[in-house]
């Protein structure tokens, strides 16, 4: 599904990807894990081409990516920290994207009524919580009904109820058939969400299997632990 | 193209809601229409705006266009990760920032003056023109600096510092370098040097309408000879057009490649 | 007597009377006749006019030179010329042909006659107690060396030039070794060089005219006590054009005279004893360029407007007065409101010497860079005439 060979990436002199090899599964859901400054967030962003790497290949559904931008279509993505242009409301920031974007939304009513939302649409974005603009940030990933998602922490910040309804969310949209790639630092999270880990450490795959696997190889009883002892 | 239409669309949308377009607008409009309250004829009204124009729309047009395109990093992100080319995206930005600050310009002088005026004359053109290039000069170096440089303070004191060296400095620099070559013939020396800042290109083609190249014995002679015929004119408005041109294109180039 | 003198006097010129031309006219015409010229083009030249006359034309006849050598030469006293239309008189490197020339004459009299194109008109050459009024004068001069004057004085005496239009010669009015003449109520307008131009002419007087549009305006030279007033000099545009130029003039007047929209509203060099009062200058680049070598002069009660630089001189030197003027730039306050600002005014912006110095400089005009340099230099003079000062500016108009 989604193939990266020889993935480098500095800033400045910092190299933060070091030819890092990885490859992401149809219909499954893999989460990036490893600790800040790993280099999980730069990886997503080389494959959404927000960030230019500087050498190796990325291919999305057999697309190499080159600069050219149509394959983003068959993407959703739904970043760290939700941020809009502040003086819109949340149904303005839809109806844009739904505008810019050729494909229709087709979820968007849905999943406004799914999150329980329809009571903040109108108001500006500026003046709404950060769960609810992480809820608007969730329903702009989902609502174009993407062959791929790609959620940075998507968790961060919602309440118990509206993270399981997105987690819910998740689950269902994998039954529909979708690759998912998610970061979390929540390995329990991970531990319900996740079929695969790819755990990177300085730029580099470390470790890549299913979480099963991961957590029966080292006997322990969940995968914060697992990883504790891989690393240890 | 309808992209970036679209993009130009949404931009105009959000910027009219803030009060900084009203507060702009009406600052034109006020001091426009005072000046023909004041003061009285056209001409005098355009000499004057004309320092207001040299002043003011180079200092926000900088100044606004830097915090504008940082505090448009939301929406960038929002759509980068969207299908959309970071040509459209960047343009988008750029004209959706240009046109409507053009607009206020040409709506707040132009209203007073068609008002109190009437019918123009040739150097009202001249003043709406350069309102309008120096408005998109000082709005490609506000991008192309806020482009390059990720931290808002060192941008904003980066563009004021431009500001600075072409609305004033630059002037200074002429004088010294005047003084200091006396000896040498200098009309052509002044007439380059004069190509390389959009705020005295723009003050010149304003001068010269105004009928002051008259002042100016041989030098005066050789700017009205280059400038006042459709040659000269041509250069001066390619010159300040190449202005725009080369900060967009640099600040595009640095876009295209810039991570978010 | 005197009817049947006038009678016997008349000699009439036309295509149905027994002179068909004016050579035959003048041959016998005895002194005090009056010589008529019926209408109808006359193709003559080098006519000479040898004793008293009068030259009346009857509905408009023509003389036509036909750009050969000069029309018409009077050599004596009390001759007068009236109703005439000139045409024509040749161009020539080597003579000033004249339509009309008065030479080594007294009383003569030149009205209500029209010269189109010739290279002098009217030219007085040491002559005495002449009048030259209510004359329509056009030339179509294109360049200098190719072109005359209108009205050309040389060497004469208690001349008086009146009601005259002047334009399209090289200078309207060219004054030169000339005493005790008036120069009034004549339109000189878009001629190449000067409307006016006075050169070692002393006691002389020009007042009520206009001067407009001319290639530099009007110069006065190497002259002593003339007078100048209720004048209008406007329009003077172009890199060498003033509205008044004055060189080497002492003891002089200029007052109540008006300077609009030229480069250089008044300049002076090496003048000396001027006394410039009342006069309004508006909308000129330089309303006044005093150079240094100007002394003891007295601007006073003058209006200054909407010039782009009101005083400019070459020095830090001063040797001129300014009194009383009103400065539109003036921002100083009146506490005890006795109508002269509290607050001494500095007329000599800094940019103006920086100007003066260096011409290329003046490209920088309105610039931020001058404007905050001029206001420096205001508060602290450093380079700028110390003594070049208004210390009673007025705070309103000097009506």
């Amino acid at each position: 599904m989604i193939k990266i060979r020889g993935l480098q990436k500095c800033f400045g002199r910092l190299e933060v990807l070091k030819e890092l090899d990885a490859e992401v599964q149809e219909n499954k859901i893999t989460a990036i894990v490893g600790h800040n400054g790993s280099g999980k967030t730069t990886l997503i962003k080389c494959l959404l081409g927000l960030d230019k790497y500087d050498s190796g290949d990325i291919t999305i559904k057999d697309f190499k990516l080159n600069g050219d931008w149509s394959y983003r279509n068959q993407i959703g993505y739904m970043p760290q920290i939700a941020r809009f242009p502040e003086n819109l409301t949340a149904s303005e920031v839809i109806t844009m994207i739904s505008d810019l974007r050729t494909g229709s939304a087709t979820q968007a009513e849905e999943l406004i009524s799914y999150f329980r939302l329809s009571g903040e649409m109108e108001k500006p974005l500026k003046t709404l919580s950060g769960g609810t603009r992480q809820k608007v940030n969730a329903i702009v990933s989902l609502m174009f009904n993407p062959d791929i998602l790609i959620l940075d922490e998507p968790t961060a910040g919602l309440d118990p109820v509206s993270s399981s309804l997105l987690k819910d969310k998740i689950h269902a949209e994998k039954a529909a058939g979708k690759t998912v790639i998610i970061t979390s630092h929540i390995m329990s999270e991970i531990q319900e969400l996740a079929d695969t880990i790819l755990y990177l450490l300085d730029g580099k795959i470390f470790f890549d299997g299913p979480v099963n696997e991961l957590i029966e190889q080292t006997g322990e009883k969940n995968l914060e632990r697992a990883i504790a002892k891989m690393m240890s | 193209m309808t992209t970036l239409l679209k993009i130009i669309k949404y931009q105009l949308h959000d910027l009219l809601r803030g009060k900084w377009f009203i507060i702009y607008t009406a600052v034109f409009f006020l001091l426009t229409d005072g000046l023909f309250r004041f003061g009285g004829d056209p001409g005098q009204v355009s000499l004057s705006l004309m320092n207001v124009v040299l002043f003011i729309i180079p200092l926000v047009s900088i100044v606004f266009g830097t915090m504008f395109f940082y505090n448009s990093r939301e929406f960038m992100e929002l759509l980068l990760s969207q299908p959309i080319s970071r040509v459209a995206l960047f343009l988008g930005l750029y004209l959706g920032l240009t046109l409507p600050l053009s607009a206020v310009y040409l709506i707040g002088v132009g209203i007073p003056f068609m008002y109190h005026a009437g019918i123009m004359t040739g150097g009202y053109w001249i003043l709406l023109l350069v309102g309008v290039s120096l408005t998109w000069v000082f709005t490609a170096l506000a991008f192309f600096i806020a482009v390059l440089s990720e931290q808002r303070v060192k941008g904003i004191g980066m563009t004021i510092v431009l500001w600075l060296f072409f609305a004033i400095l630059y002037d200074g620099i002429i004088l010294f370098i005047l003084f200091a070559l006396e000896e040498y013939p200098l009309e052509k020396l002044t007439l380059i040097l004069s190509l390389f800042n959009p705020i005295d290109l723009g003050r010149i083609l304003m001068l010269l309408q105004f009928d002051i190249a008259a002042l100016m014995g041989y030098t005066g002679a050789l700017f009205s000879k280059f400038y006042g015929n459709m040659f000269g004119s041509a250069v001066a408005v390619l010159a300040l057009w190449t202005w725009v041109a080369t900060p967009v294109w640099l600040g595009y180039r640095a876009f295209s490649r810039k991570d978010f | 007597m005197m009817s049947s003198g006038l009678h016997a006097g008349l000699v009439q010129v036309g295509a149905n009377y027994p002179q068909t031309t004016i050579s035959q006219g003048l041959e016998v015409s005895t002194p005090g006749d009056t010589l008529m010229v019926h209408s109808g083009t006359y193709r003559e030249r080098a006519l000479v006019v040898p004793h008293q006359l009068t030259l009346i034309g009857q509905n408009n006849p023509v003389i036509d030179g036909n750009f050969e050598g000069e029309i018409l030469t009077v050599t004596a006293d009390n001759v007068t010329i009236e109703g005439i239309t000139f045409k024509g008189s040749g161009l020539s490197h080597l003579d000033e042909n004249a339509a009309i020339r008065f030479e080594e004459t007294q009383g003569g009299r030149v009205s209500n006659n029209i010269f189109e194109d010739n290279f002098f008109a009217v030219y007085i050459s040491q002559s005495e107690k002449c009048l030259i009024e209510n004359n329509i004068i056009k030339g179509q001069a294109k360049t200098e060396s190719r072109s005359g004057n209108g009205i050309h004085l040389w060497y004469s005496k208690d001349v008086t030039i009146r009601g005259n239009y002047i334009s399209g010669h090289r200078d309207g009015i060219y004054l030169e070794f000339v005493e005790q003449c008036v120069v009034t109520t004549n339109h000189s307008t878009k001629n190449l060089r000067y409307g006016l131009h006075f050169m070692f002419s002393n006691h002389n007087e020009y007042n009520n005219n206009q001067f407009d549009m001319n290639g530099a305006g009007v110069a006065v030279m190497y002259s002593r006590h003339v007078d100048m007033h209720n004048n209008v000099f406007a329009d003077n545009w172009g890199s060498s054009a003033y509205g008044l130029l004055l060189k080497d003039i002492y003891d002089s007047n200029i007052s109540d005279n008006q300077f609009s929209r030229n480069t250089v509203g008044l300049y002076s060099e090496a003048c000396n004893r001027i006394q410039v009062e009342e006069n309004d200058f508006e909308n000129n680049g330089w309303a006044v360029k005093i150079m240094a070598n100007s002394m003891d002069n007295v601007f006073t009660r003058n209006n200054f407007l909407a010039n782009t630089f009101d005083i400019a001189t070459n020095s830090r030197q001063n040797f001129n007065a300014f009194s009383q003027n009103y400065w539109n730039r003036y921002r100083g306050y009146d506490m005890d409101k006795d109508g002269i600002g509290d607050v001494p005014f500095r007329p000599v912006k800094l940019f103006s010497l920086l100007t003066e110095k260096n011409e290329p400089a003046l490209m920088l005009m309105r610039s931020i860079f001058v404007e905050i340099m001029d206001l420096a230099e205001s508060y602290l003079p450093i380079l700028t005439p110390a003594t070049l000062i208004d210390e009673e500016p007025l705070m309103r108009m000097n009506q």
